[in-house]
């Protein structure tokens, strides 16, 4: 049945159940404070499976302290080195033993007992050298493309975004969703405009009904702000309002019913299908722009188990993540000749003429399962490892959220 | 349909703006729906100009969905952008806006 390279992909088996595609020891900083020593941990290192991550607060947070359980024990993750200042507010004897549970490796060094900056910087690389030779000894498994978790963001947009690479990305998703995989789309501040319409795909009325209430929230929280999530750049690249950015943005989705929607950190339930990634804060206003960068909202859609993210660009991104590979996907011809070395797809064919929808749509979904397989993007390549955790407030998900659990 | 420039896209029937697919200079005359127009402005990739005649207030739409409203009357073949349209959520804002905050 299955003829297509699904069983050729490989995963790391982690004890949960769910398959890494990347095998990754993270060294994670819980405050400022803290991120020379863990960055000092990194370099001395020195290898692309070493990874930094850290939230950068003193004070304590629930979403932030969620979301650095879901990184640690994320599937392309192998183990931890959690450092710690010693005063700071975040709970890393929860962070610790929820890693430890799993049954990862974790160690958690606080500088202010372990005698400071350079005893902790040699105590630190000594635990990641030996963590990384450890868990480089596990064998990955056969793996299936209905296992795969795979998002989408698109940044630096301009006017060709919405009408190659959003569509094309589309394409892809539709096919993934189809054979099971699981697919998360977001930025509800950038689909203002589109409620009506998305809320028509969901599988129940409870769930568009939920789908409009997530984007009126979206509206209200960046009115409130005093600008909409519309860059300058956006203008120069032709775009004239937020709406007109958000049915571009919105192209990414492709047309499969939204089978739900979840907030960062949340898991879709097992079985697939697409998801809408609801990433505005809960209650009132507080602690500034809900995603200040694209950074943010990879890293939460990580959390909420993406293997990797497709990031769409027309005007020109060049990140990438720590945890989990970003594919670059250029929706302007003239953008892809000036920085071709860091976009994986070239979508802007379609705008000459050179290729439809369809055939970029299929060269993503290949790029997909490649990368799945271990080939690295063009952003790993490059050593872009962005990462950024910053506060914010969440509710719980509301009843209709998730029909199919 | 009729006659269109094919450096000219049109995503919807519905539409009445078209995107342009490659830079074309100022003074270009260009097909539109039949009709010839002068492009009065270079328009860059992304950029849109007006289908048909769209008079002030009325909807702005792309992919057959409203995108924001005219804020002036638009000839056909003439750019629209900031200056003569607006949305209909949350204004947008430029780099002298921002620093006219501070």
């Amino acid at each position: 049945m299955n003829t297509e390279p699904a069983l050729q992909l490989r995963g790391y088996l982690r004890s949960d159940g769910r398959k890494g595609i990347r095998n990754v020891v993270l060294v994670a900083y819980l405050v400022e404070c803290a991120h020379h020593v863990a960055r000092h941990i990194v370099s001395r290192a020195d290898h692309p499976d070493i990874q930094l991550i850290g939230f950068p607060g003193c004070f304590p947070n629930d979403y932030a302290l969620k979301l650095m359980k879901r990184l640690c024990t994320h599937p392309n993750v192998a183990g931890a080195l959690l450092v710690s200042l010693g005063c700071e507010g975040f709970n890393r004897d929860a962070l610790s033993a929820e890693i430890a549970a799993t049954g990862r490796p974790v160690k958690c060094l606080v500088i202010q007992d372990n005698g400071g900056t350079r005893t902790t910087i040699d105590e630190g690389a000594r635990w990641v050298q030996e963590t990384h030779r450890q868990v480089a000894g596990i064998e990955p498994v056969a793996m299936a493309v209905e296992e795969l978790v795979v998002a989408t963001i698109c940044g630096g947009s301009d006017g060709t975004s919405g009408i190659s690479a959003n569509p094309a990305v589309g394409r892809c998703f539709d096919r993934l969703v189809a054979k099971g995989a699981t697919c998360i789309f977001e930025e509800t501040g950038e689909l203002i405009g589109c409620e009506q319409i998305m809320a028509e795909r969901a599988i129940t009325p409870e769930l568009g009904m939920e789908i409009q209430a997530c984007v009126d929230k979206a509206a209200r929280y960046y009115s409130t702000l005093g600008y909409g999530s519309f860059a300058p750049g956006n203008a120069d690249g032709g775009l004239s309002t937020i709406e007109e950015k958000s049915l571009g943005a919105y192209m990414k989705s492709g047309a499969s019913p939204i089978s739900g929607i979840i907030k960062p950190g949340d898991f879709a339930p097992v079985g697939g299908g697409l998801y809408l990634m609801d990433v505005v804060p809960d209650g009132e206003v507080r602690f500034g722009f809900p995603n200040i960068s694209d950074n943010a909202e990879i890293v939460e859609m990580i959390a909420s188990g993406a293997h990797m993210t497709l990031f769409t660009t027309g005007r020109g991104s060049v990140v990438g993540s720590a945890i989990s590979p970003v594919i670059k996907v250029c929706a302007n011809p003239d953008t892809y000749e000036r920085m071709s070395e860091d976009m994986d797809i070239n979508a802007g064919r379609i705008l000459r003429g050179e290729a439809s929808p369809d055939e970029v749509g299929e060269q993503i979904y290949r790029k997909v399962i490649d990368i799945a397989r271990g080939q690295t993007s063009k952003s790993e390549d490059l050593g872009h490892q962005e990462f950024i955790l910053t506060y914010k407030h969440f509710d719980a998900l509301g009843p209709s959220c998730l029909p199919r659990r | 349909m009729s006659a269109q420039d094919k450096r000219l896209l049109l995503l919807h029937d519905q539409d009445n703006v078209l995107v342009c697919c490659q830079t074309i200079a100022a003074g270009t005359e260009l097909l539109i729906e039949g009709k010839t127009a002068v492009l009065a402005v270079d328009l860059e990739l992304g950029h849109k100009l007006a289908r048909r005649d769209i008079a002030a207030g009325e909807k702005i739409t792309r992919y057959g969905l409203p995108i924001g409203s005219a804020t002036q009357a638009t000839r056909c073949g003439q750019h629209v952008h900031t200056h003569n349209m607006k949305s209909d959520y949350i204004a947008s804002h430029d780099r002298n806006a921002v620093e006219g905050r501070t």
